[in-house]
Order: C-alpha cells, then structure tokens, then sequence
C-alpha cells in the first residue's frame, strides 16, 4: 500500500502522539511552525522516526502533476532523496490549506504551483534548517558544516539520515524566515527527466480513485434526473425498476431534482434507475433547441448589455470603419461543451462516530465541505475529507454548487444517515448533466487603413455567465460583467485602437461551468482568428502583425512577444508559408503555437503542433510538457468534434460514440520549447488549450482557403482523421 | 446465481445476475478496482481485459460468457510484454490522470503479443478504441515503440 492510499484515520494514528515525528505546517496565527504530531499541526510535510518524509499536499491531483510538482518543492530545500519521498493529500482545512490565490481550499484556474511556490519551498527550507540545527547539537558541530545529500546529514564522518533528528528538531522554534535555495543551487527544480510520483500505481491498477472505493455496508446509489434543465419531479412509478436483481429503494430527492435509486451494486442501481417511469413537470425547464437558442443569441449580441472595455462603446469604435480601406467582419458560434472525464464524476459518504467523511477526488474541499455539512446538519468541521486521485476533472469537479456531492449528501440522509453511500453518474448522466462550457457568439468588426493598420476594433459577445447566481459571482462579477465570459479579449495585451468589446448575458436554465481555460476557450479563438484574418487581408506576416502591437517595454507584452518569436524560430516559420499561428496569454502564462496539417480530399490531418510556453520557472520541466501535449489534444478533440446540442430542451448526444473526443489517430506531434525565465512560475494546466484551436484554424485557411467559424470544425464539410 | 470465473489464474466464486458485466463483477464483487468503468458502451477501452490473452471490453462482456475464458485484468499482467510495457509507461512518464492507462496498457499489451514491431499505423489503428481525456497520445505511442524495443533487445 502506497502512502496516497492511506485513509486520512489510519494517517492520523500512524503518525499519532509517541511517534517521533518532525512535521511542520502553519499554526493557529499561519505561521509556520514545528510539531512532532500531525494531530496538532495540519503539515506541509512529515518526517518520521526511521527518516521518511511524506509531502502533504493541498492540492488534488487530476492528472496535471501537483503530486510531482508541490513534491520537487518540498524535496528541493530538504535535499530529500525524491525516490523515496512519499505523498499524501491534505485533509479538508480552510485554515491551513488554502489556495492562496483564492483564500479558500480549492483547486482550479492554474493556480496550484503559482500559489504554493514560496509556502512548500519555506516548509521544506524549515524542516531542513531545524534538522540540522539538532544535528549540529548532537554531534557538536557548527550548524555551517553540516550539509544534506539525498535525505542524508553529513559532517566528517557522522552520517544519519533524517529521523534521527526528528524528534529534537520538533522542539525547536522554527525561524521566522527560513533561508531558501538560490536558483543556482537548484537539483531537482528545472531537472528535465524528474520520474513522476503518480506514475507507478497509475500503471499497476493499484491507484485509488473514488470509483474504486469501497466501505463495509456501502449501499450503491444512481439518480434520474430531470430530461430538460430545470424540470422536477412530480410523481415516479418503481415497478419495474423493483424486478431488478439488486434493487433495495427508489426515493425522490428533497429538492425535487430527480428520484434516487439504491441497489446492492453499480450495475443494478444503473438498470434499476434506467427502469424508473417519472413524470416531470417541466415549466421552469429550458425547452428550446439549439437553433432556437442561437436565434436568441444573434438577437442579444446585436445590443450589448454591459460595455467591458471602459470609455469607449461598440458604437464609438465602429464610427472609425467609415475611414477604413478594409473592414473585416466576422461572427464566430461555439457550442455547449461537457468536460467528460474519464472517471464520471462520484463519490462516497460514509457515517463515521462524529459526523461523515466524504471519499473524493476532491477539487474543492472549501465548497464541498459546507454543502455536505448543511444537507446532513452537521458542522463543516464534522465532515471529513478524504481525497484520492481524480480521473480528470478539466473544470467539472470545481463546481460552486457541488453539484454531486449534494446529491450524494441528499442520498446519504434518505437512506438514514446510518449506511454508506456510493453515488456514480454513468457516462450518459456525465454527457446528459449540464454544468457544461457556456455557448457563446463572438462578432467583430475591424477597420483597417490602406497600410494594413488597425484602425479599431468593435467586438461583440453573448455567452451565459459561469458565475452568476453562484457562490463565486461576488469574487468574479463586477458591474454586472462577468469577467469570464470576456476573458482573453477585454484584457487582451494587444495594444488595438479604438477597442471596445459589449457583452450580452446568455439566459437559459442549462447549468454551465468553466471548461479547461474557462472563457478563452472562445475568446482566443475568436482574436486569434480575426488577427489572421487582418494578416491575410492586407498581405501581412501573421505573426510579424502580432509584434507590431505589442509594447516590449512592458513585461507582459515582451514575454508574449517572446513565446511568439520562439515559436516562430523553433518551428522554422517562413513569411508566406502554409501553416497556422497563434498565441495566448491565460492563468498568467505565455504561449504560442504554429500548426503544421495536411489535407487530402477534403480531409483534414493535424500533423505536427509546435509550443512555445513562458510560464516563469519550470519546476518540472518534464510535467510542462506533458501539460502542453495534454491541452493541446484535450483543445483538439473540442475543436474538432465536440458538441452538445439541444432539441426540445433534451440533449441530443448520450456518450462517447455521439460525443466524440480525440483518438490516438488524430494526435499530432508536438514539439514543446520551453522559453527559460526567472520569473515566478505560473500554471499550466491551462494555457495551452487557448490558443491550439485557431491555430489549426488558421492552418486549415492557408491551405485550403476556408475559414471556420462555426464549431466543432466537423460541420465544415470537412473531415478530419 | 452463482458463478465460477478465472481470474489471473485463481477461480472465484461469485453471485451476480446473469446479464452482469464481468466490470461489474470484477469491481464491485470482487474489489478488483484496476479495470475502469468509462462508458458502458464498448466505446472508451477502460475496462480492457484479456480473454485467453485478447482484449476486450470487460462492460459488453456478460458474466455467463466470461465464465468460458481465462480473464486476466491488470492486476495480473504480469507476461513478459506486460512488465515491458509497464515499465516504458514508468519510464515515459506517460500518465496524467490515469484513469484510463489500465486500459491502454492491456491493450498494449495485446498490440505487442501479437506485433512485437508495429508500425505508428499499426499502433493508431489498434489503440483507436481507447480513449485518454488527458490526451497523452504522444507518449503513449512512445512507449509502445520503447517497450517494442526492449522486447527486441
């Protein structure tokens, strides 16, 4: 058994009163602080009396690496053997664990190695510091003579290995600000082939995920739920759903959101549930169909509800086109995305002596704690979480409603409160679910003089809000706008004149969510296309158009400028050739992307995808470029295939054969470059996505002379392999 | 109704309904978690399993049926090609969620049973049927093609 699937108990009494631990973590003022026993201290990191140290992290891990990434921190300042560091996730504690980017316990937004940076290396420097310092007392040394090399303390000829100092290091005070490495002293930080910790129970079937959790007595719950958004439940006949081997109960859920099936395993609560007749009373629901509803949006977007750009409106920007040699007009349609991970989204609740504990790969313990807390009356504090691995999550296991959780919780209490309850989504549950990337409609007008310079640039965009009517609209809506809905236009770095971007809310009952890059899912696809566009149109080098607007003395705009050259030099860009650019600036990183494809009878192949990232530091460099692979794939699959659509308010596709995602066929090369920086290092579980698809765009236009406005790519005409 | 099935060499007795998916038996009866539920439908290859040695989707794979074959799951790869192909998937570091890479690796291991040398169209073609949300495509091609060369070396 490996430390990350050790339940959170069997942690606690592991490392309990009498083991002579070192663990360090924040105290009750979040200062960091020394302890030898985790049942007073939330740590950072642990190190045990026979010299193991465990890292604890704060952050789950959903495939993007925080399990390596928070791990090389901790290691780096403890010089620890990293073969033998152990992992383990933090228990749910606001207090402690919080994303310091968010000021709550939560993942998301990139953010995981941005705002831990500083924090794990300062727990790994203390450890270090404290370690030595009783060293240096037991064998009566200068603290200066003592060095570390791989978990090891060394001076002359003693030599010992972390635990023996353990217990006396805990008793010391921790200095206020320990002395961190200089980045010339880097040994695991920026090393290119660090192994990753996941790896090994990730190719053994050992990991655990949620789905694979289970507990004495657990009962399996499935849920039906309403076919149109916002229908409920006004009556269920069981009947046949009770001829199903396996079936114990069927019970409408408290909010009236559908009816909850339990059964003695997954199959039989998935058969019994599919055997429920319910009837739904559907006059809140969203009844209309997709067409319908981009009818509605042309309508919207052509008066703009909020002006996101201060000081000048679409009107005022689009007076300029009168002077233009060139206008460039375009509309851009993106469709309802599902996130579909490929574990559906689950979790267990069990009953334990003072409350519950949630089994989850769990995003956002700040969220899901006081939801479960609220439907079981207990307090947030009584509701344990432990976290396991998550298979994918992309955005959907960050939900400000914590949407399945609450089922789970609503479930929990039907049956009692005295049983165990698993609660698993079937695929088609996960693709029929909502909470889904927000449709949205872009229109832009462009004037450009007969020099090819941009004279102004009047956009336009109705998408639904992500945040509004949430738990986070008070963080993220401000004067009515919802930053994401204009995120990656409104504060795009290019320096446009005459820039003025309206906003128009979306109103539909389909509940949405951020997507893997959230809002420049669209907006970089719709800038980077209409930048191509302006390139084509008046005879300019795509990219050499791009630098012309941007201001190298500012930062920002240099280091944007930077991803673009590199992306051009690294790919071998030549001025004319047929192949695509774009570039991006999300989750405070840089990159740029050239796509090079190939097209046979109207055939499409996406070859090879060249990266250029910026993203500060490169802790990993290894875990970057896994990142940049993965987003531009995960991009891809949208880009080209992907969409959920509505007819009569049901939607239309079910899983994976109507829904189709990227396959091993249609992955490209992809070639990374990692620009070298000594700024502080940003996410990048992100970042790639943005700019991936108008960069196929434009690729598709230089070679064939179409340019596709309307995704998925797929109803182009267009095929792709 | 009881049934006698063999797993990874070892027979088991289980309870199940007929019409149960061997997935279901393998996950919920018998608390063997590495083979994935991802679709239900044959369509993702997370729950690949071998039948006398072939891959095949364990949630269109009935119980009654499965007590025809040999099942091996991940759990029990343990041939010369599996330790090859998990040990290039290690040395890759081909994973990121994880959550599908049982699958991918059963199927690997078919692909590099029956073709110790395949070719990157062998290698799409064969590994079409399961998906990665992850995308990690680029390297699993590259640790087929390394495990295919340790198997040579």
């Amino acid at each position: 058994m490996t430390a990350t699937t050790l339940s959170r108990r069997h942690f606690l009494q592991a490392s309990g009163a009498g083991a002579a631990a070192l663990v360090i973590g924040l105290n009750a003022k979040g200062a960091l602080a020394a302890s030898t026993s985790a049942s007073d201290i939330n740590p950072f990191v642990r190190i045990e009396a026979d010299g193991t140290v465990t890292a604890i992290l704060k952050h789950f891990e959903m495939g993007q690496g925080t399990t390596t990434g928070l791990t090389t921190l901790i290691a780096e300042e403890l010089d620890a053997d990293w073969n033998k560091v152990a992992i383990e996730f933090a228990p749910a504690d606001n207090s402690k664990y919080a994303n310091l980017l968010f000021g709550m316990q939560g993942t998301g937004g990139s953010t995981a190695i941005a705002n831990s940076y500083m924090q794990y290396r300062q727990a790994g420097a203390a450890a270090r510091q404290l370690l030595i310092e009783a060293a240096a007392k037991m064998w009566k040394v200068p603290a200066a003579d003592i060095r570390i090399e791989n978990s090891i303390l060394m001076n002359g000829n003693n030599k010992a290995h972390f635990g023996e100092f353990a217990a006396m290091a805990a008793k010391m005070p921790v200095p206020e600000k320990p002395a961190i490495k200089e980045p010339k002293d880097f040994r695991l930080i920026g090393k290119a082939d660090l192994p990753r910790k996941d790896s090994h129970g990730k190719t053994d079937g050992t990991a655990t995920f949620a789905i694979d959790v289970k507990v004495p007595g657990m009962v399996y719950a499935a849920i039906k739920r309403s076919p149109r958004f916002g229908g409920v439940v006004t009556s269920f006949d069981a009947s046949d759903a009770k001829d199903v081997g396996g079936f114990l109960d069927a019970k409408t859920l408290p909010n009236n959101a559908g009816v909850v099936v339990f059964a003695k395993n997954t199959w039989a609560a998935f058969q019994a549930r599919d055997a429920l007749t319910v009837e739904w009373d559907f006059s809140k629901a969203e009844s209309r169909s997709s067409d319908q509803i981009s009818a509605d949006m042309k309508t919207v977007i052509e008066s703009p509800e909020f002006n996101t750009r201060k000081g000048i409106t679409n009107a005022q920007s689009e007076e300029k086109l009168g002077m233009a040699a060139k206008v460039v007009e375009q509309s851009f349609d993106f469709p309802f995305l599902a996130h579909a991970p490929m574990e559906p989204v689950n979790c267990v609740i069990e009953p334990t002596e003072n409350g519950v504990t949630v089994h989850d790969g769990c995003q956002f313990p700040a969220l899901t704690q006081p939801v479960v807390a609220q439907v079981l009356g207990l307090k947030p504090e009584q509701v344990t979480i432990n976290t396991v691995y998550a298979g994918g999550s992309f955005g959907r296991r960050a939900n400000p409603t914590s949407d399945y959780h609450l089922e789970a919780a609503m479930a929990f209490a039907l049956l009692g409160k005295s049983k165990a309850v698993k609660l698993v989504w079937s695929r088609e549950d996960d693709i029929h679910g909502g909470y889904y990337r927000p449709v949205a409609r872009h229109q832009a007008k462009i004037g450009v003089d007969k020099d090819g310079k941009i004279l102004n640039w009047s956009h336009k965009i109705a998408a639904k809000s992500i945040m509004k009517g949430t738990s986070f609209e008070a963080f993220a809506v401000h004067d009515g706008v919802d930053h994401s809905s204009v995120e990656g236009i409104a504060d795009s770095l290019y320096g446009l004149p005459e820039f003025a971007v309206g906003l128009s809310d979306v109103q539909t009952p389909v509940p949405t969510l951020w997507w893997r890059s959230v809002g420049h899912t669209h907006t970089a696809y719709a800038i980077e296309s209409l930048m191509d566009m302006v390139a084509s149109e008046t005879g300019q080098d795509p990219i050499d158009l791009r630098l012309s607007l941007l201001d190298k003395s500012d930062t920002k705009q240099r280091r944007f400028a930077g991803v673009m050259e590199a992306a051009r030099d690294k790919s071998g860009w030549k001025k004319g050739n047929k192949r695509g650019f774009a570039a991006h600036y999300s989750f405070n990183t840089y990159v740029a992307v050239v796509a090079d494809i190939s097209v046979q009878d109207d055939t499409v192949h996406v070859d090879e995808v060249h990266v250029a990232v910026d993203c500060g530091v490169a802790i990993n460099p290894d875990v970057i470029r896994a990142q940049m692979e993965g987003g531009v794939g995960y991009a891809l699959g949208a880009i080209l295939h992907s969409e959920i659509t509505l007819s009569d308010g049901e939607v239309d596709q079910t899983n994976f054969p109507d829904y189709p995602t990227l396959r091993i066929n249609e992955m490209p090369k992809v070639n990374v470059h990692i620009v070298t920086s000594n700024e502080a290092p940003t996410g990048v579980g992100e970042p790639a996505v943005p700019p991936t698809g108008p960069a196929v765009a434009n690729a598709i236009f230089a070679v064939t002379g179409k340019r596709i406005t309307d995704l998925p790519m797929i109803k182009s005409g267009l095929s792709f392999s | 109704m009881q049934y006698e099935i063999k797993v990874n060499g070892k027979t088991q007795k289980v309870e199940a309904e007929p019409g149960t998916p061997l997935l279901w038996v393998l996950r919920d009866e018998l608390d063997m978690t590495g083979t994935k539920f991802g679709c239900g439908v044959a369509s993702c290859g997370a729950c690949t399993v071998h039948l006398d040695g072939t891959p095949s989707r364990a949630c269109q794979t009935f119980i009654e049926d499965a007590v025809d074959y040999d099942i091996t799951t991940i759990e029990g790869a343990e041939t010369k090609v599996a330790k090859a192909v998990q040990e290039a998937w290690r040395e890759e570091d081909v994973v990121q969620c994880g959550y599908c890479q049982s699958g991918q690796i059963m199927s690997a291991i078919g692909l590099l049973t029956e073709n110790p040398s395949p070719s990157e169209e062998d290698i799409n073609s064969y590994m079409n049927g399961n998906a990665c949300r992850c995308a990690t495509y680029v390297r699993i091609k590259s640790a087929i093609k390394r495990a295919s060369d340790k198997l040579e070396a």
